[in-house]
């Protein structure tokens, strides 16, 4: 008896329910919509930094051979920069920047590459825990401490194995060197990504033929995780050619076409940093010059920057 | 509102309901009505839709990119897929429960309080110390937990997490509650108690469940839904649906019947 | 391999080694693997050597000996009694017996010598009479291992000096202001510099990287205009494009030098918006004008600078949030921001924190960009606002550095090592900060 009850009750509930008219339908929501539009134009802030690089650098670029002292031609051929007799060939400049980042690479790709392998194949997990930190620490040092040690401490080591003669007091050498260190970790770091996405049956499999543990690194992962290192070093050489402190101390203040590096030569970002180190009037041709060669030093990153991107997009290896 | 012709008998039925995922159909041409205050099961082999068809009963596929379902789902008269019917809306109406325990990493009270919360409840602290506690008795979890609500919900064992998470979507006050395979990371004796809440749960909500094990369609459910993917388009199909007594003693398709008795699946 | 076995078909098959051939080749394949170990291991301590040669450059120039010289010595003044042992007149008698007239006039004009007193005679002793001067400085490894070669050698050019211990790195350094005589310098204003600039980023930076990264990973797929009409579609498509756009331009944007930063920096927010940067429009224009080379202007660029580092590890740490957390609040009827607001950014806090502020601290290490838009070097006042004139930490290091005087080479190397300090603390901080928060989310 009181079963039935308890059950017509429920039905009675369930008919109510069932009756019940709900509204599903949407109501503005404009808080949400506010906050959306907000945070999308956050994102789109990278974008206006983007637009405004590529402006002001094409602006100021523009107004710069726009001066009769200046042709397009003689920018990219002459090779003497000499602002103060209305001289101004780039060549020197990247010439001295390119010299920089081949010495860096000599370093960093067999030290930053040594030491990716040595940590993904070789290192076991105590060895990792102390090298790890040391390389994130080599990264974080500022760059002007690194133009420091440049400057007082690998300079005169140079001039005291070469001789005071034959190494200048600045000379693109030690600051490539010292660069070198600097994108070390860039290398070792980005390459280490790269051989530990190495699946481990490849390993395994190269193990099981009877392969050394280098054989298996040298011939099968390092292969297989080419397009990463590849990557690595491209990104790497962008930020030895962007690297602005320690050729600004070491490598000297005036632009030298040389191809001797232990003389001083100065670099794009180096003549950057000490034009505008000083004082700089707006409008004069020294002003705007460092907006040409921002240009020049900007497209050349950015071509390696998607270079490198591009890289890693093609020639992925796909394990599944 | 426009109140429609619809079955009141039903909670929630689907008329051509085609689903798909970019331009991969996923599920094809489902027409079936859920029978309120039932349990319904829905089984098959994987890759049939189950999961799909029942997540397109509270929109929760609209969280896949490329998503996109055709037909009608009609719940209360309503077209579930109408442009103007607001997904947020359709969540709070049915309510969900995940293949694995989905605990929010907060205190047992703020998971059960969370939801009520986000849908602008309004009253006093003692008054939302009743809901939790209605809610905990509802997923018979009240007794084991009454003691430390503040404890993290990571905390409790798998079959404790899953009824939390059940708890969780009554503390809401839905229609119904859609279960994703909710036992299939649990223990025998956490299923045994979560089937033993299904029947409790039963006399006040619909609930949809999906399930990979017959066992527990055959003794927990009212009604079956039988899936299978067909071979042609890999699309899955609703093959038969009936009383769970009748799929599993006297299935009317071949196909049902080689499926229950275990030859493929 | 397979080449040369085809070429050579001759034979049927070419042969393994066996036997002993084979023990052979692996014990030499064994050696070689080896070598080539201590070769990797070698290149990986490298590192380190480098960390230590870098410390002991350092510490060698920031410590050593200094050999202090006087114009005239104490005793030769005082008849070797000393300073502190005189009397007011007499000590006044000796400033009217060394000192020039005029200088005289001078200090009398000030406040009559008769009215000060010993303490203050004194210091006016020392520094106009007696003059201790920096004649030589020695690096910490010549200081103490080389002792006598340095007297032996000041003996000769300096008879009078006197060698002393000096550390560089001393509380007065850190709480002097600027000055051009490296023993009297200070890095004060430079360290104030440095934190206003680290915070102003932050404050910058922060919000508006995490906004943008909530956007692109949980907005992205969203379809806010409505897909049935042509014009909601072609909206939706030109979001999502430019959302797309917006990720690779962050990627490229990561990888532009610094210096450039600079450059945009010096036409954008020095130059162009200098009324803004400047505070001129707020009337802020007291004192000296900074020309838009304000604090202000330094930290909207390095905002722009460390932006995409900034998006890019919010990005990983939002992506780290397991998404059946997402799934479980929209089940709940949760809408798109409070499921973010709610449930994604606290448990994406910690990473974001962490990620986040390594990355600005590397800002604060930031140098080229802050010579490009003209920052000064020589500062003696604290920045005091938005619009003030400002120094930082590592603009003083080059300054210094690239002066040719040993001494300035001292100075710059101390103030290598409070950067280095405050470096390490912030991620010491960042890194607490984190576990802090993680203890805190009940996640046991």
């Amino acid at each position: 008896m009181a079963d039935q009850v308890q059950a017509s009750a429920q039905r009675a509930i369930a008919a109510q329910r069932a009756e019940r008219v709900v509204d599903l339908r949407k109501r503005p929501r404009i808080g949400e919509s506010i906050i959306q539009t907000t945070l999308f134009a956050c994102g789109f802030i990278s974008i206006f930094t983007t637009i405004g690089i590529v402006f002001v650098l094409f602006e100021e670029s523009l107004a710069f051979f726009a001066d009769p002292a200046v042709t397009l031609v003689e920018f990219f051929t002459n090779t003497v920069w000499q602002p103060r007799i209305e001289q101004f060939g780039i060549l020197p400049l990247v010439n001295a920047t390119l010299m920089v980042a081949f010495i860096a690479m000599g370093v960093a790709l067999p030290l930053g590459l040594g030491t990716a392998i040595y940590l993904s194949e070789y290192a076991s997990e105590r060895a990792r825990a102390i090298l790890k930190p040391v390389i994130e620490l080599l990264a974080g040092i500022p760059t002007v401490v690194y133009g420091y040690f440049a400057l007082t401490f690998v300079t005169p080591i140079l001039r005291g194995v070469f001789g005071q003669d034959v190494v200048s007091v600045y000379n693109v050498m030690s600051a490539g060197l010292v660069v070198g260190v600097l994108i070390t970790p860039i290398v070792a770091t980005l390459s280490e990504d790269a051989l530990s996405a190495v699946p481990g049956r490849l390993r395994q499999a190269s193990f099981g033929l009877g392969a050394t543990r280098w054989e298996t690194a040298i011939r099968i992962v390092v292969p297989a995780a080419l397009s990463g290192i590849l990557a690595a070093s491209i990104v790497a050489m962008s930020r030895a050619i962007g690297e602005t402190m320690v050729v600004a101390l070491a490598a000297g203040a005036s632009p030298n076409l040389t191809w001797n590096p232990f003389e001083p030569a100065e670099t794009m970002t180096g003549h950057i940093a000490r034009i505008s180190g000083g004082d700089l009037s707006y409008g004069s041709i020294d002003y705007k010059s460092i907006f040409a060669i921002g240009l020049v030093l900007f497209f050349i990153t950015l071509g390696l920057n998607i270079a490198s991107r591009q890289i890693v997009r093609r020639f992925r290896e796909v394990y599944d | 509102m426009t109140s429609a012709t619809y079955d009141t008998k039903y909670a929630i039925e689907t008329r051509n309901m085609h689903i798909y995922y970019g331009a991969f159909r996923a599920v094809k041409d489902v027409s079936f009505g859920i029978e309120r205050n039932k349990i319904t099961a829905l089984i098959g082999p994987s890759g049939c839709g189950k999961s799909t068809v029942l997540r397109s009963f509270n929109r929760m596929n609209d969280l896949i990119p490329g998503a996109r379902t055709e037909g009608e789902v009609l719940y209360h008269g309503q077209n579930l897929y109408a442009p103007d019917v607001d997904a947020v809306q359709v969540r709070r109406e049915i309510g969900m429960v995940f293949q694995k325990p989905n605990p929010f990493p907060k205190s047992i009270y703020d998971n059960i309080a969370y939801g009520p919360r986000i849908n602008g409840w309004k009253g006093s602290k003692a008054e939302m110390d009743e809901l939790v506690e209605r809610a905990l008795r509802g997923a018979a979890l009240w007794d084991e937990v009454k003691d430390d609500l503040k404890k993290s919900g990571l905390a409790l064992s798998g079959g404790q997490q899953q009824r939390l998470c059940i708890a969780r979507a009554l503390a809401v006050e839905p229609e119904m509650i859609l279960m994703d395979e909710p036992c299939s990371a649990l223990d025998p004796i956490s299923t045994l108690k979560i089937e033993e809440l299904m029947f409790e749960l039963r006399q006040n909500y619909t609930i949809v469940i999906v399930t990979h094990n017959m066992q527990q369609a055959a003794r927990a459910s009212d009604y079956t839904a039988f899936f299978l993917m067909d071979k042609d388009d890999r699309a899955g199909q609703l093959i038969e649906y009936d009383t769970t007594s009748n799929i599993f003693q006297n299935p009317k398709d071949k196909r049902t019947e080689e499926y229950i008795s275990g030859r493929f699946g | 391999m397979s080449a040369e076995t085809n070429a050579s078909s001759e034979r049927s098959t070419g042969t393994l080694p066996q036997g002993e051939a084979v023990r052979q080749n692996v014990a030499q394949r064994q050696r070689r693997g080896r070598v080539w170990e201590v070769v990797l291991f070698a290149s990986t301590v490298v590192g380190i050597v480098i960390l230590v040669m870098l410390a002991f450059n350092i510490v060698n120039d920031a410590f050593g000996g200094i050999a202090v010289q006087s114009v005239v010595e104490e005793e030769d003044l005082t008849d070797g009694r000393r300073l502190e042992d005189l009397s007011q007149p007499e000590l006044i008698a000796i400033l009217e017996a060394n000192l020039r007239s005029r200088v005289l006039r001078n200090l009398e004009r000030e406040r009559p010598l008769a009215e000060r007193d010993e303490g203050e005679l004194i210091d006016i002793i020392n520094q106009e009479i007696i003059k201790p001067e920096v004649v030589a400085i020695y690096p910490l490894s010549e200081f103490l291992f080389n002792r006598a070669a340095i007297e032996a050698e000041l003996a000769e050019a300096f008879p009078r000096a006197e060698l002393q211990f000096k550390s560089w790195l001393n509380w007065n350094f850190i709480v002097s202001p600027m000055s051009s005589n490296p023993t009297q310098a200070g890095i004060r204003t430079a360290i104030l510099g440095t934190l206003f600039l680290l915070l102003l980023t932050v404050l910058i930076a922060f919000p508006l990287g995490i906004g943008a990264a909530i956007y692109l990973e949980e907005y992205n797929a969203d379809k806010p205009f409505d897909e049935r009409s042509p014009v909601g579609r072609w909206l939706n498509r030109t979001i999502q494009r430019a959302a797309g756009l917006i990720e690779t331009n962050i990627y490229n944007l990561s990888g532009v030098p610094s210096i450039i930063y600079g450059i945009l920096g010096l036409a954008i927010f020095v130059r162009a918006l200098e009324p803004f940067t400047s505070g001129a429009i707020f009337g802020a224009t007291e004192g000296v004008t900074a020309n838009g080379r304000t604090i202000l202007s330094a930290a909207l660029t390095m905002s722009l600078l460390v932006l995409p580092v900034v998006i890019i590890a919010s990005q990983e740490a939002i992506r780290a949030v397991p998404s059946s957390l997402r799934q479980a609040s929209y089940g709940l009827g949760a809408t798109k921001w409070q499921t973010v607001w709610k449930i994604v950014l606290p448990n994406a806090l910690p990473g974001i924190l962490t990620g986040t502020i390594l990355a600005i601290s590397r800002a604060i290490g930031e140098t080229a960009p802050l010579i490009v838009i003209g920052a000064s070097t020589f500062i003696v006042t604290d920045p005091d606002g938005l619009f003030s004139k400002f120094t930082v930490l590592p603009l003083q290091i080059y300054n210094w550095t690239s002066r040719p005087q040993e001494e300035f080479r001292a100075i710059a190397a101390a103030a290598i090592i409070v950067l280095l300090i405050l470096l390490l603390s912030l991620n010491a901080a960042a890194i607490m900060l984190r576990n802090y928060l993680r203890s805190k989310r009940i996640s046991t």
